[in-house]
């Protein structure tokens, strides 16, 4: 696809953004006239002083006016919004504990299972489908009275890095709607960049939170494996999936994981553990904390991306932290351990698209031509790949040397981090080595797309958390975003640097850089 | 540095995969998946060169055991509104097909 | 061609045309759990089409497993009674198509199976060994509608019921140690009474709680193993024995045309007697197994599975061994084995400890009453075991005569019970006193001159008529064997 005229592409993916003649610059903003943090929402709303209704109102008017240059959503549930926002505000008039997140507008991903509503996964195989249940997180969030505003676009079952394999047209960069907002969650981070909601949810297979974030220019984490229940996550790779929120403050994705965190009984993988506890940390600062350079980085991270690291690093020594070179040598074989594991893993989770239960069907004279032609025609090619290369690396004859050899490679790796986390408290990386490149630019590559997830997807192999935070600017006044590393369950430390990160940004890009 | 023919992916076996996998790949796309796929297995060779021979395959994040459930009874789904997103339903099942050819 | 065959056929081997059967079965149990393997909905048979599913039974998009605790000890309980060692174990995914698989893939256990390496003894002792007894689910359930009468061949189209899918079973191999079809026949019935023993299952072959496959080779003695043909749809213990004597008649036929055994799958046919191909070796799925992320390994400390060990009852071979030792009866005797699969052996100990005489004579005599008049009773007779004792008792000193008693027993199963003395006197059963039945003797001998003279000839068949006569003359009070032993005495005096 060619990118030229932002109003051209616009109108090419959504057709009634032709009679829209103020199409502005930059759609990144807020709502005016309502606060616009979690944090400040839930308080106002909880003290009356601002109702629910009204800040829903304020961010499904934005979306109304923009979201067709950016194409965030697969779906606006706007009456269902404000009717959550009406409880919200009942709530309080009658007496009652509203919940942390009262009145808080949160745009999902179309990958996360809400009762009765559409979820595509961006794939037409199923096609308008409405789960009959809710995710755990979906509960939750309901529970702590955020108000869905909608489901946001993905690449297709979250297979990507610029959300362009979507069944329903790419998501747009914010920033620079003739770029990509990056993938897989690219509806998710353009939303809250975009203030069609303040904050979002994603998931992160390789780095479909941190990437997107960093290239729109918010905050997105990846908590520890078993942090986040993945019921009712629409699996890609299951040992690997996370889900995790975006923000445009610290403060906020951490209001989120306090609420969507801890142990489920309907996920096995779920860590027996109480809810996280983060806001109480985020202003200790990080004195004393050792934070990890990797020394044996692979390279190729644009010049001002590694600029951006250095100063980052900078910020962190200011603050008081010690930089510690670490090494990680097997880094360098991540991307092939999880581009065979996860497409393995991908092709079994992906098989059940059958066209028996549920979402589309191709009929045919028999059941099995029926899988193939359903199949065929549901998938997109991206999705279609993984399964090939997925079940290449499990069928007989070849398990041992790609999906055996890639289950040792991520032992590798893991040790790797145990060893470099016995000298550092955390690790900072560029989240990803490219700002948010144009429409089309990587389309007929999937290699060099792939490598856009190069710094994100070890700690998906490790298990680890890992934040991506916006630090300033790259080329072409594009965001870029420095990741957090720690180990297993250490969210704090990793929330005490992103912090720490923010407050430094603020001071040091103040103004644009 | 390309892999010899011998190791390369050949297009009988792309369309054997896709059997498997129950995708029904036009020429073109057997072409292409040929191409990609073995653009992609060579890339990946470089694991090969890693001596993995007293290395554990590690396939949980997080080492948990005796994740168990009571076995008490929880509501079921209601069938119309799972009947309802079936592409065919008689009589209170999934329609499908003849099943002819699936071994079994 | 059974009839060209020679076959030769003892209690170890079964011989024919000179090659031997070897075998080993494949039995699925489903468990008597209250919901499923990985879910909470509900493992019930027999309820309407699709109620008893939910995300995970459907294999829903964002669903996700978590394994029952309940069917993991019942497992336990499995592999204990088949004398397997309980190992950590972890569940792997099994991925082929097929409409009733909602996944496109089957949880089941793997490389690591829960259960290995046990035995299980036959009546007769013989031990079968036991490979594995894993833990699996099992699918929904397929019907085939239009065409030729419900085969899938030929249908029109499918309707699926998910009902079943997900619903825990264990899969037990047996090691093909298996020599006749009779024995095959003993180790289903005894392994379907361990199930039922333990509380793993129903084990209701008619209703597919147990289902059974048998590999079926042949091979001439001392020569390695012959190629396999696995046996499906084997539906009942009596068409086990028959399926696998076909297999066995139709390779070794095949052997001596000069044919090749292909490894195929074969169908069993209950109304034409013969299996079929059904697939063969060379269209087998590729599964790619791999490691199940959903789920975390399985590792039961020993205080578990002692714990389970602990709580077993005994299992039925010892039960026979116990019943055998209290009625002198051997163990294998169908009274001893009817009566346990029964599970009215506690019964029999009971009332043979409540005689007033000897424990094993009362015993004995209590093994062939239950054996015989309790049919319809299930484990806990209605009967108390001290009012049957009293009616042995009664028996065995003689003042009731064995007909006598058994038409005692009749009405006191009819009732619930009662005082066999009250009843004998009731029905005017009297013991006769021995001078009348002397009397009764000398009437028959002058009445019956024809047959007398026959009997005193050394025609013994002429005596039933004698004795029939005397019990008829004394309204059935007389016992048989005193009447026997009077006109013997009578002959030679």
């Amino acid at each position: 696809m060619k990118a030229d005229s932002k109003f051209r592409r616009s109108s090419e993916w959504t057709p009634d953004m032709a009679a829209d003649q103020s199409s502005p610059s930059s759609y990144v903003g807020v709502p005016s006239g309502v606060p616009t943090t979690a944090a400040e929402i839930a308080r106002l709303v909880r003290f009356s002083e601002v109702s629910a209704v009204s800040v829903v109102d304020a961010y499904l008017q934005r979306i109304r006016e923009l979201d067709a240059g950016v194409h965030a959503f697969n779906l606006v549930t706007a009456d269902a919004a404000r009717s959550a926002a009406q409880r919200v505000d009942a709530d309080i008039a009658a007496g009652r504990d509203p919940g942390p997140l009262a009145g808080v507008p949160i745009a999902i991903k179309d990958n996360l299972c809400t009762r009765g509503i559409p979820t595509t996964c961006s794939s037409r195989i199923l096609g308008d489908w409405k789960p009959p249940y809710d995710a755990t997180v979906i509960e939750r969030l309901r529970a702590a009275g955020a108000v869905f505003v909608g489901k946001t676009n993905l690449d297709e079952f979250a297979m990507g890095s610029s959300t362009e394999n979507s069944a329903f047209g790419p998501t747009f960069n914010p920033h620079d709607i003739s770029r990509v907002a990056g993938g897989s969650s690219g509806g998710s981070a353009a939303a809250v960049s975009a203030g069609f909601a303040p904050v979002s949810l994603g998931s992160d297979t390789g780095g479909s939170i941190r990437q997107p974030a960093a290239l729109c220019g918010v905050v997105g984490v990846k908590p520890t494996y078993g942090t986040v229940s993945r019921y009712g996550l629409v699996a890609f790779a299951s040992s690997l999936d996370q889900i995790g929120p975006f923000s445009t403050t610290v403060r906020d994705a951490a209001e989120i994981l306090e609420v969507i965190s801890g142990h489920d009984e309907r996920d096995s993988t779920s860590i027996p553990q109480d809810p996280l506890d983060l806001v109480s940390v985020l202003d200790r600062g990080v004195e004393g904390l050792r934070i990890g350079r990797i020394s044996d980085l692979p390279g190729g991270a644009d010049p001002e991306i590694e600029s951006r690291l250095e100063e980052a690093f900078d910020a962190l020594r200011a603050g008081g932290a010690t930089i510690v070179d670490v090494s990680l040598p097997s880094m360098t074989y991540a991307l092939t351990a999880y581009y065979l594991i996860a497409p393995a893993e991908a092709s079994s989770n992906l098989a059940r698209y059958d066209g028996v239960r549920y979402g589309t069907r191709v009929e045919a004279s028999d059941t099995n031509a029926m899988y193939a032609a359903t199949r065929e025609a549901g998938f997109g090619d991206e999705v279609k790949r993984r399964i090939m290369l997925g079940t290449y690396a499990l069928s007989a004859g070849y398990y041992d040397a790609y999906y055996g050899k890639a289950l040792k490679v991520r032992r590798l790796i893991s040790d790797d981090f145990a060893q470099a986390y016995r000298s550092v408290d955390a690790i900072l990386t560029p989240t990803s080595p490219v700002v948010a490149f144009p429409v089309g630019a990587k389309a007929d590559d999937p290699l060099s797309m792939y490598l856009c997830d190069i710094y994100t997807i070890p700690t998906n192999l490790a298990g680890h958390p890992a934040m991506s935070v916006p630090f300033g600017t790259g080329d072409s006044d594009l965001p870029v975003g420095i990741q957090v590393l720690a180990p297993t369950l250490a969210e704090q430390t990793m929330f005490r640097v992103g912090a720490e990160l923010e407050r430094r940004a603020a001071d040091q890009f103040r103004g644009g850089r | 540095m390309s892999a010899p023919e011998s190791q390369r992916i050949s297009p009988e076996a792309v369309r054997k995969v896709a059997k498997l996998a129950r995708l029904e790949l036009s020429t073109l796309e057997v072409d292409t998946m040929t191409r990609q796929l073995a653009g992609m297995l060579e890339h990946f060779a470089d694991i090969d060169a890693l001596d993995l021979s007293a290395v554990e395959p590690m396939t949980q994040p997080f080492p948990l055991v005796n994740v168990l459930r009571d076995d008490v009874i929880r509501p079921s789904l209601d069938r119309d509104e799972v009947l309802a997103e079936a592409p065919h339903a008689h009589e209170g099942r999934f329609q499908v097909p003849p099943v002819i050819g699936m071994d079994s | 061609m059974s009839t060209t065959q020679d076959t030769s056929l003892t209690n170890d081997t079964f011989v024919v045309d000179g090659y031997e059967l070897v075998c080993g079965l494949e039995v699925h149990v489903e468990l008597a759990t209250a919901t499923k393997l990985f879910s909470a909905s509900p493992n019930r048979f027999g309820d309407e089409p699709n109620t008893n599913i939910d995300p995970v039974t459907l294999g829903l998009p964002g669903a996700l497993p978590v394994l029952n605790r309940h069917a993991v000890e019942l497992a336990m309980r499995i592999g204990l009674s088949l004398n397997c060692t309980v190992q950590p174990s972890t569940f792997h995914r099994k991925n082929y198509f097929y409409p009733d698989m909602p996944k496109a893939y089957q949880i089941s256990q793997y490389d690591q199976p829960i259960n290995v390496d046990g035995w299980l003894e036959l009546p007769g002792g013989k031990r079968i060994g036991i490979e594995r007894a894993h833990l699996e689910e099992d699918t929904g359930k397929s019907t085939h509608i239009g065409g030729s009468g419900g085969r899938i061949h030929g249908s029109d189209y499918s309707l699926i019921d998910f009902n079943r899918a997900g619903v825990p079973l264990v899969e037990i191999v047996s090691r093909p140690d298996i020599s006749t079809p009779d024995e095959a026949r003993q180790y289903l019935a005894e392994l379907r009474q361990i199930l039922v023993a333990i509380g793993a299952s129903d084990a209701k072959m008619e209703e597919g709680s147990m289902r059974c496959d048998a590999n079926v080779s042949v091979r001439k003695p001392g020569e390695p193993l012959g190629t396999r043909c696995e046996i499906k749809n084997v539906n009942s213990i009596r068409s086990l024995g028959r399926a696998i004597e076909y297999e066995v008649r139709r390779q070794v036929a095949l052997l001596e045309d000069g044919e090749v055994i292909r490894q195929e799958t074969r169908h069993w046919d209950e109304t034409d007697g013969r299996t079929h191909t059904l697939r063969t070796k060379e269209d087998a799925d590729d599964y790619r197994y791999f490691l199940e992320p959903d789920l975390v390994p399985l590792v039961p400390d020993p205080e578990w599975i002692e714990r389970v060990r602990a709580a077993l009852p005994m299992l039925p071979r010892e039960r026979r061994q116990r019943l055998s030792e209290a009625t002198n009866a051997a163990p294998d005797s169908e009274s001893v084995m009817v009566v346990v699969e029964r599970g009215q052996d506690d019964y029999v100990l009971a009332v043979g400890a409540s005689g007033a005489v000897d424990a094993l004579a009362v015993g004995a005599r209590a093994l062939v009453h239950v054996k015989e008049a309790y049919a319809d009773q299930g484990p806990e007779p209605q009967v108390p075991a001290a009012d049957l004792a009293a009616l042995i008792d009664l028996e065995t000193s003689g003042k009731l005569t064995a007909t006598q008693a058994k038409q005692i027993l009749a009405d006191m199963v009819t009732s619930g019970g009662g005082d066999a003395a009250a009843i004998a006197a009731q029905r005017g059963f009297e013991a006769l006193d021995d001078s009348v039945l002397v009397g009764l003797v000398d009437q028959v001998i002058a009445s019956q001159a024809e047959a007398w003279s026959k009997f005193c000839a050394g025609e013994d068949k002429a005596m039933g008529a004698l004795v029939g006569a005397v019990m008829k003359a004394s309204q059935g009070k007389a016992d048989g064997k005193a009447v026997t032993a009077l006109l013997m005495s009578r002959r030679s005096s």
